[in-house]
């Protein structure tokens, strides 16, 4: 049954009674980031975004809504897989060999307030990747069960939004213990149940029953978010097909005269998953360090073999994220590993839209068999 | 017998060398590693050569300096050299593109007195070197990264990709995109920490260009949020200026 909260500070207030560390969204640096809220109060109340490719800005809305504005420049991937992180430490020891200690961190107990259908999404498809195989990152796995997530359906899209035709949005299926929609203007927000410890939750905090004409209305504004998007993906059900047979395509070369090779994309893709390992010794040599990091396909260390990189032109950079991402991803992990939130046409620095790349190619292709 | 560690100078502000001097935490356990057998800012005894590993800091811009890196190389196993300076002429390179005898005129009372190459030149363009350190300064975690990796007999773990990758790994929300600041941090190597971008302020290229920029691409990009192109071709013109200017038109 949907329930309606009036403001989110009882259902703040629970999660940190819980134990829980909120990371929600909040204006700091002319951007609405994900960070800890100390409380409700620092969601990004009245603040809404305008988003072009290369560009971001905040702007003051008319309301007070604390989630009109669509993705940041973080995706929640930082908190699940953070972009440094120290596997073990060895020291030498007295009689000349040497000892390895893994620290037992104990993980935070994050609770995520504001997971858009998106990120919701690609939060899924980093699980598949990360602890969906043979082979599970321990440390990944144990961050993320003891996460509670509360998704908020999306009513504002933003121009560089493309969720709908990805399948991944305006509102969030499964994969969330709370999922909240806005009753934009009013401080109220629906919230229904996705598993029982969000049922158990919400058992605790002042709650009214909400009326079904209440909710449809609600959720209209969700289903009409879908024909607001700024972007689509264009037929996305046949891109795996597309990237296979555009390899040779010259797209390649136009986007590489713009390409960077900057990484940006990957960095801010709630997805991209890459890490490399360094080895690091100090002044002494009695003790050393294996750290884990972000990399990136878009560095050239990336693809160093013996006699040097394997992708050493941009163009190569480009196209191999571009085919895993939408292409080579469902032979790999079976869907595609793109969730359409837009985070990579935004924060490329020079405004790298892939739809518009997409599109592209696929109008080459067309050209071709014509 | 701990290996010997030699610091040399050539055209510089000795400001790299400052952040040898400047690893307050580390420099005793340093001194117990290596004995630092020639390093005249610290200490004007010299201990006799060769050297295991040589830091050299400075471009080289006069005849004399050119002899002597040539020495240098031949009394030292391994050369490094540290900063912008040493590594790509440094913010002196800037009379690679001027009139150095009108400098030579006008400048000194007596301009005879003074013999100068036309050009400042990174140490790469006299003698062979093992290891490059960016940076206006070095960042002295990488310093230290080098000589602890030598120590070790192993290669550096010093990246080689652009700032970008620090601002998005400390989580800077970024300067271009958000705020429309002119930023040099996508075609720049990393090492600094992306100092400049936490504070708000685009990068202004202080440790050279990344490996295979695609600085046509950024330029127009900073033309279109409003640069000028002088300002833009300024913004390349600093400390790594020969480096940036060195870098092919075409895309990586």
């Amino acid at each position: 049954m949907p329930w309606i909260l009036d403001g989110l500070a009882d259902l703040h207030g629970a999660l940190r009674a819980d134990g829980y560390t909120v990371i929600g969204p909040t204006y700091r640096d002319g951007a609405i980031v994900l960070a800890e809220l100390a409380s409700a109060d620092d969601l990004p109340y009245g603040w809404g975004v305008t988003l072009e490719p290369g560009g971001y800005r905040t702007r003051r809305r008319e309301d007070d809504a604390a989630f009109a504005h669509s993705a940041g420049p973080q995706s929640w991937k930082p908190f699940l897989h953070p972009p440094r992180v120290k596997l073990w430490e060895g020291r030498r020891t007295e009689d000349g060999g040497f000892s390895i200690e893994t620290e037992e961190e104990t993980p935070p107990r994050y609770a995520f307030l504001g997971v858009r259908p998106c990120d919701l999404r690609a939060i899924g498809v980093l699980d598949h990747v990360m602890i969906g195989g043979a082979h599970p990152d321990e440390a990944y796995g144990a961050r993320r069960t003891g996460a509670f997530i509360i998704a908020v359906n999306c009513t504002e899209p933003g121009e560089t939004c493309f969720c709908a035709s990805m399948g991944t949005g305006p509102r969030a299926d499964t994969g969330y213990d709370l999922v909240l929609t806005e009753l934009i203007g009013e401080g109220r927000f629906l919230a229904e149940v996705g598993t029982g410890a969000g049922a158990a939750l919400l058992d605790r905090i002042p709650r009214e029953e909400a009326d079904e004409a209440v909710t449809e209305g609600a959720l209209a504004e969700v289903a009409a978010a879908a024909d607001r998007m700024g972007r689509e993906m264009p037929e996305p059900e046949g891109l795996r097909d597309l990237l296979a047979g555009s390899l040779d395509a010259a797209r390649w070369d136009d986007v590489a005269s713009r390409c960077l090779t900057c990484g940006n994309c990957t960095m801010v893709c709630p997805t991209c998953f890459c890490t490399t390992v360094e080895d690091v010794t100090d002044l002494t040599g009695e003790h050393a360090e294996r750290r884990q990091r972000w990399d990136s396909c878009f560095d050239l260390d990336f693809s160093h073999l013996p006699g040097g990189s394997v992708r050493t032109s941009g163009k190569s950079r480009y196209r191999q994220w571009l085919t895993h991402k939408l292409g080579t991803w469902h032979d790999q992990f079976g869907s595609s590993g793109c969730v359409g939130c837009g985070r990579c046409i935004v924060w490329c620095p020079v405004g790298i839209d892939l739809t518009e790349e997409v599109a592209a190619l696929r109008e080459e292709q067309e050209e071709r068999r014509d | 017998m701990p290996p010997k560690l030699a610091v040399w100078k050539f055209a510089s502000c000795d400001g790299c060398q400052l952040s040898l001097l400047d690893c307050e935490d580390e420099l005793l356990t340093l001194a117990g590693e290596v004995e630092i057998s020639h390093f005249l800012e610290a200490s004007s005894m010299i201990a006799p050569g060769p050297y295991d590993v040589s830091l050299v800091e400075g471009s080289i811009s006069t005849p004399a300096d050119a002899e002597r890196i040539r020495h240098i190389r031949r009394v030292s196993r391994r050369l490094v050299t540290i900063g912008a300076c040493a590594t790509a002429g440094g913010i002196q390179a800037l009379r690679n593109y001027a009139d150095t005898e009108e400098y030579r005129s006008v400048v000194y009372a007596k301009p005879e007195y003074v013999a100068t190459l036309a050009g400042s030149t990174p140490i790469s363009a006299h003698v062979p070197v093992d290891f490059e350190l960016r940076g206006c300064p070095i960042d002295r975690s990488q310093l230290l990264e080098v000589i602890s990796a030598y120590l070790a007999g192993r290669r550096p773990g010093i990246p080689d990709h652009p700032v970008c990758f620090e601002c998005k790994m400390r989580g800077t929300v970024c300067v271009m995109v958000a705020h429309g600041t002119p930023c040099l941090g996508p075609v720049t190597h990393t090492g600094c920490g992306a100092i400049c971008p936490a504070y708000g302020r685009g990068c202004y290229g202080c440790f050279g260009p990344a490996t295979r920029p695609n600085l046509g691409s950024l330029k127009t990009w900073l033309g279109s949020i409003g640069m000028s192109r002088p300002d833009v071709d300024r913004a390349f013109a600093t400390f790594n200026v020969a480096a940036f200017e060195e870098q092919p038109d075409d895309p990586p």
